[in-house]
């Protein structure tokens, strides 16, 4: 009952927690330049006219692009895009776009916000080579550019994954870009769940991916406890010093020497009690012994004879 | 590096709970009867407690070791004036400056300069201070010679980085004072040797850009000369007043060839340098004021001689000595300026400066490297027809060649003159010659320890020969004799000196052979000589050394970079010794080729020598497959990214073959601030590799730090080596929380561009620290966390699931030490017991770097009041024992902290349970408790590295500090629970038991004797 509250608690925390950094993939029905959800397209076979305007988008993307309508003036959309190739000897080619709102903050740094993931249709050849990389096992790979503005950047932040743990059911794709201002740090690619080694081989129901994406940022470490002015040093020092003492009470502190002491009282009692009886009965040879011997042994004895 | 999916699956089987280090309370409800053997419970267990780390003045040295060193010598200065003080003051690579007994090559004092406090040069003045210029020529010390007590500082200005010049004059007395002329920072300063202060100063940054190379008091004279050169195509020659430092006056001539390395003075007036194209040698004279400038071609005076001239720097008067590629030649200058060649020697020997010895002699000597000897002869200047003195020396091969020397004299018995000489050998060590044989050695390579190995000793043999026994058991008897003798008083002094030798040898630290208890081992350590010593750790002596040939062979400069176990034998090839693989580099670039050599660790022979290999070596990596001999799979990474397996065998291209899709690493490119993820390709490339041992690589991931705001200054991996005894830790309301315990982390700290320099250069808004835990199989970021106003540097350690990592806080002003524990989530669920009965729980499965890892940290920062050197963690066996730090602080010792004062869980109050459970109450400071210096009085200096081997015995972990000198002993962190201490009164408990025994027999036979009794009644 506690875990399963705790759990619950943990559950709620963190919800609250990634809502901050986390922006829904969900379709929007304002932007129609995103009319294809990557993750959604129930026909795959919409791919292949998609392509090309993504890709003559892709062209445009380093660029920040304005908004036409834009909410505020530091607040500015930015696109870019998501490569991939399928294992080692095939290029990158675009995969999909990110759409992110440039929220400039008071101290003069850039943050993305409100990032958003459009994913291209797998073409029929991209099917045919991730087909071949379930096959051998290999690794499907990704790429994003390190700073959003001046794509690429130094140089294109990759990720990899074998392909087989991203067919499960559908393609189940995590995307976790580390950001640091408008540069990206890492991405960290990948699906939900294990992937242990010996990976077995299965061709995805759906060849459509199912995209999750998450901007994390840094988190800041906790500050260090500083004792020196505060009151919480004086408490500590009345809390450790005295009031440990006090709190333990006689009973507490000398049970051990107690409880071997009523033992022996007990045991001495019983015997007294029992003499004048063994006497009576003129077994008077045998006290000395049972009273060496178990303790437990001659106070029942000495509950029979009563 | 790492296999996924395979690296945890080993301890994930029992969930055990996590080891309390103090033993239970155990009830007492006992009666009476149990009274004896409770009063012998308690005194075991009071025995067994005392406590390890804190040790009584008598048990120094019982378990620990302390070895002073002082690194390879540069200069060295005699002083033997006065009868009672001989001895020699030495400056070091290691910046060491060291007075030594010239008897017995004992360290008189030392002091050990900064690691940024380089010592340019040394000299003695006024006979009883020792002058040190160091740091380019900024900082002059004066030393009291008889104690080494500091007896004043000053420190020079400059207006430009120069060269660094010292000259104390023999018998200069101005205005009472007897001054020293330093050139340093474009100035000659003139500092009065009584008490550094500063007579005057001349700058020649305003005389053109001048660099002086020589600076000289012509004897009786009042006036400075410096020598120098401008733009390397003009002599000047400045003469300056002792007294006020004014120019007297300023000759210079031309000179359009321009010169090659330095002016060597020959005499007071005449100086000698080479020219640009190395083929000229150019004399210059001055005379009455004026420059003259000869020039000889070297090909006219040596016949077939090519470019590689180089004048040495011994100060020879009158001659000077010329190495070309064929071999060293004796140029001597006569008195109308001719250069005649006098002699030619091997290219080998090596030439000490001239001494000057009786009536306005002057002597030196060289020394030629034979076969097994050395050649030591010494010339007179005059005279170089015949050696003045021939002595050879035995030497043993694995010192190398002769580096350097220094001759002194000394008047002899028969009142003549003797000659000793200090040499400097390949291995840096220091041996004194005198009367042909060598006095004392000091293996001074030791201060310049690069990596440490370990290795088991052998196991002692079991079938003895009967001789050995006989002769074993009357040295028994006899030694009980002396023993029995020493202890009734009757020994005599000779008997009492054989009685200590048979305590030291028969001494069961120091033996050859493996102990149950692990504590014996052998310590194989890397030098920056490119020589391998193996050290005892019983006793610290040296069991072997070795100079590696494979560093040795070729021209060019070969230095060891790692040191890696090659062949650790455990269950197939106990025939074999174990041994070590020594990785080095010849060449500065990382693209140089590199040279391994495999050296057995029993005897110090290299096995296997690959001399320079054609690629370079950028990255070592022992992976965790072993072929049948048991050797270890090693990848070297060359600066192409390419992947060459070791050995070279068909049997491990197999065994890598099979394994190679498991098999990752990364690099850390900390200029670029990129930290990229390798795999190995799959072998169907079109491209073929060279070999079948090399294997193309391709990049999986990449982190790139953005240039602006991080720059990497620290990166720290788990040792490979170390071993968890439990996934789980119970905390305080008897719950478990799961340790994320992945091999494949890394830990990664950045610092602002702007904060990456030293403390104070940066405000605290600019400076940001970051530290981050990356999966290094899958890039993937576990953690991230940003201190804001923190600079480096950062010292960290990793182990289990958390980082102790170490920085200043420049908000506080305090040097912080923080903590950062990570827990598995995914793993949380597994606390219904009925489920782990059932066998309903994940805690078998192996864990998969690419599953998406759900995890939690815990953080907490804490002042630590030193600044730190190094900071390492015990290991033990099993990984039972709780844990220490071991910080190397700025004092050059070793503190050990107990892990559980930088815990992220201690709260202010904490609650009962978690009392129970051990956990501290929060305090904002880590106390450092004098007692827990583990190196108690002594001092590693110059401290670099504390490295930790587990002991087989669990509760006990090795521990050994290498800097200058070096320091070992084992610390038990939560004393010795496993095993009783040496002191434990094993005569009492054998009495105790006895008494029991006859107890119980007796009140066996008085009961019998009752029962009797009564049944006849």
């Amino acid at each position: 009952m506690k875990h399963t509250k705790s759990s619950i608690l943990l559950l709620f925390a963190l919800l609250i927690s990634s809502n901050s950094a986390f922006q829904s993939d969900e379709l929007l029905a304002d932007d129609e330049e995103f009319g294809l959800e990557g993750g959604r397209s129930p026909d795959i076979d919409v791919a292949v006219p998609s392509s090309p305007q993504i890709a003559s988008r892709s062209y445009s993307s380093p660029q920040p692009t304005r908004k036409r309508s834009a909410d505020s003036e530091s607040d500015s959309r930015v696109q870019f895009v998501l490569e991939h190739a399928f294992g080692d000897s095939s290029e990158f080619s675009a995969a999909g776009t990110f759409t992110a709102r440039l929220k400039s903050s008071a101290h003069g740094g850039q943050t993305l916000t409100k990032l958003r993931f459009s994913r291209n249709d797998l073409t029929a050849t991209d099917k045919e080579k991730f087909k071949k990389l379930l096959e051998t096992d290999d690794y499907y790979r990704i790429r994003l550019p390190s700073d959003v503005l001046n794509a690429p950047g130094r140089d294109y932040v990759i990720s990899s994954v074998k392909a087989r743990c991203l067919a499960k059911d559908g393609l189940d794709e995590h995307i976790h870009i580390h950001m640091e201002g408008v540069n990206i740090l890492a991405v960290n690619y990948g699906s939900s769940g294990a992937c242990q080694y010996p990976r077995q081989l299965k061709l995805p129901a759906k060849w459509s991916f199912n995209s999750h994406t998450v901007l994390k940022y840094s988190d800041l470490a906790p500050r260090t406890p500083i004792f020196s002015e505060d009151i919480g040093g004086n408490e500590i020092g009345d809390d450790e010093g005295i009031k440990p003492m006090v709190e333990r009470s006689f009973w507490a502190k000398y049970w051990m020497y107690l409880v071997p002491l009523g033992l022996i009282v007990m045991n001495a009692v019983t015997q007294g009690m029992n003499m004048p009886e063994e006497q009576a009965g003129g077994q008077a040879g045998a006290q000395t012994q049972q009273a060496v011997g178990a303790v437990p042994r001659g106070q029942g004895a000495a509950v029979r004879r009563r | 590096m790492g296999s996924d999916g395979k690296k945890r699956e080993g301890k994930t089987d029992q969930p055990s709970l996590e080891f309390s280090d103090p033993p239970p309370p155990f009830s007492l409800l006992i009666a009476m009867a149990m009274a004896i053997k409770l009063s012998l419970i308690l005194l075991f267990f009071s025995s067994s407690l005392i406590p390890t780390f804190s040790l009584f003045e008598d048990q120094v040295g019982l378990m620990d070791w302390h070895q002073r060193y002082i690194g390879k010598v540069k200069h060295a200065v005699f002083h033997t004036q006065k009868a009672g003080w001989k001895r020699v003051v030495v400056s070091t690579e290691e910046n060491v400056i060291a007075s030594l007994d010239l008897r017995r090559g004992e360290i008189f004092w030392r002091h050990v300069l900064g690691a940024n406090d380089v010592v340019d040069k040394i000299d003695i003045a006024l006979g009883k201070y020792v002058i040190t210029l160091s740091s380019e020529g900024s900082i002059l010390r004066a030393w009291n010679l008889p104690d080494g007590q500091m007896v004043w500082e000053s420190f020079l200005s400059g207006s430009m980085s120069s060269k660094a010049l010292l000259t104390v004059p023999a018998n200069l007395k101005v205005d009472l004072d007897s001054p020293i002329f330093v050139y340093s920072g474009a100035c000659i300063h003139a500092i009065s040797s009584i008490d550094g202060e500063y007579l005057w100063k001349k700058d020649f940054a305003s005389e053109g850009s001048v660099d002086v190379h020589q600076l000289i008091l012509p004897g009786g004279s009042d006036v400075v000369h410096a020598v120098g050169v401008t733009d390397s195509s003009q002599f000047d020659t400045y003469e300056i007043h002792v007294k006020n430092g004014g120019l007297l006056k300023h000759t210079s001539a031309s000179f359009p060839g321009g010169i090659y390395g330095e002016i060597l003075p020959i005499s007071g007036d005449r100086f000698v340098v080479l020219d640009a194209s190395r083929s000229v040698l150019v004399l210059i004279t001055i005379e009455n004021g004026q420059i003259h400038l000869e020039q000889t071609h070297i090909s006219d005076l040596i016949h077939g001689s090519s470019g590689n001239t180089v004048i040495l720097p011994s100060k020879l008067s009158g001659i000077f000595s010329l190495r070309t590629d064929n071999g060293i030649v004796f140029i001597k200058v006569t008195g109308e300026g001719k250069l005649n060649v006098m002699e030619r020697v091997d290219k080998t020997v090596v030439i000490s400066d001239a001494l000057p010895h009786s009536e306005g002699e002057q002597a030196f000597a060289l020394v030629q490297h034979g076969d097994g000897k050395i050649e030591l002869s010494v010339r007179l200047v005059h005279d170089m027809s015949s050696n003045h003195l021939k002595e050879t020396v035995k030497m043993d091969h694995e010192r190398g060649f002769v580096h350097k020397i220094f001759i002194n004299n000394y008047v002899r018995t028969d009142r003549s003159h003797g000659f000793r000489a200090l040499i400097v050998m390949e291995d840096h060590s220091l041996l004194l010659l005198q009367q042909g044989e060598i006095v004392w050695t000091r293996d001074d390579g030791l201060a310049s320890v690069i990596d440490v190995a370990t290795s088991e000793l052998p196991v002692e043999k079991i079938g003895v020969s009967v001789a050995k026994v006989e002769h074993s058991l009357f040295e028994w008897l006899k030694g009980h004799i002396l023993k029995l003798k020493g202890t009734l008083m009757l020994a005599t002094p000779d008997e009492v000196a054989a009685i200590q030798k048979i305590r030291l040898q028969s001494s069961e630290k120091s033996k050859m052979t493996r102990d149950h208890n692990g504590f014996r081992r052998l310590l194989i350590l890397l030098t920056r000589a490119g020589k391998l010593y193996a050290l005892h750790t019983g006793d610290g002596r040296i069991v072997w050394s070795t100079l590696l040939q494979s560093l040795r062979t070729t021209s060019q400069q070969c230095a060891g970079l790692k040191l890696h176990q090659w062949q650790v034998p455990h269950h197939h090839a106990l025939d074999n010794n174990p041994s070590v693989l020594v990785v080095g580099r010849c060449g500065l670039s990382l693209s140089s080729p590199s040279a391994l050599s495999i050296v057995d660790a029993y005897t110090g022979k290299e096995l296997q020598n690959m001399g320079p290999v054609q690629h370079s070596t950028v990255q070592v990596i022992s992976l965790p497959f072993r072929d049948s001999s048991e050797q270890q799979l090693h990848l070297l990474i060359d600066a192409d990214k390419r992947a060459h397996l070791y050995p070279t065998t068909p049997e491990a291209a197999n065994i890598f073959q099979r394994e190679s899709e498991n098999v990752y690493w990364y690099s850390v490119e900390s200029e670029a601030g990129i930290l990229r993820g390798y795999g190995v390709k799959k072998s169907h490339s079109s491209d073929t590799p060279p070999s079948e041992y090399c294997f193309e690589t391709r990049n999986l991931w990449s982190v790139v730090f953005p240039s602006e705001s991080e720059k990497i200054i620290a990166t720290v991996t788990r040792k490979p080596n170390e071993v968890v005894h439990t996934q789980a830790k119970m905390i305080a309301d008897e719950d478990v929380m799961y340790k994320y315990i992945s091999k494949n982390m890394l830990f990664v700290a950045t610092v602002s561009p702007k904060a990456s320099g030293p403390i104070g250069s940066a405000t605290p808004d600019e400076s940001v620290l970051v530290v981050y835990l990356v999966d290094t199989v899958t890039g993937r970021i576990l953690h991230r966390m940003t201190h804001l106003g923190s600079q480096g540097p950062v010292h960290a350690v990793l182990s289990e699931n958390w980082v102790v990592y170490h920085y200043f806080n420049l908000r506080a002003h305090r040097y912080e030490m923080s903590v950062l524990e990570i827990y598995d989530q995914s793993r949380a669920e597994n606390k219904d017991v009925l489920k782990l009965i059932v066998g309903k729980h994940n805690l078998t499965t192996p864990v998969s770097s690419y599953s998406r890892p759900e995890v939690t940290t815990k953080s907490q920062s804490y002042f630590f009041t030193h600044s730190v050197k190094a900071i390492s963690v015990t290991s033990t066996a099993k990984g039972i024992t709780s844990k220490h730090l071991l910080i190397g602080t700025i004092g050059d010792q070793v503190l050990a902290l107990d892990k559980r004062f930088v815990d992220p869980r201690r709260s202010l109050n904490p609650t009962q349970a978690e009392k129970e459970e051990g956990l501290l109450p929060l305090t904002d400071a880590l106390p450092i408790i004098p007692q827990s210096y583990v190196t108690h009085s002594f001092k590693v200096e110059g401290l670099r590295g504390i490295e930790t081997v587990p002991a087989k015995l669990e509760s006990t972990s090795l521990v050994f500090a290498y800097g200058v000198d070096l320091f070992y002993t084992r610390i038990a962190p939560s004393r010795t629970y496993d095993s009783l201490t040496e002191d434990f009164n094993y005569a009492l408990l054998l009495l105790t038991i006895l008494a029991l025994v006859v107890a119980i027999f007796v009140t066996w036979v008085l009961s019998e004797r009752k029962d009797l009794q009564d049944k006849w009644r």
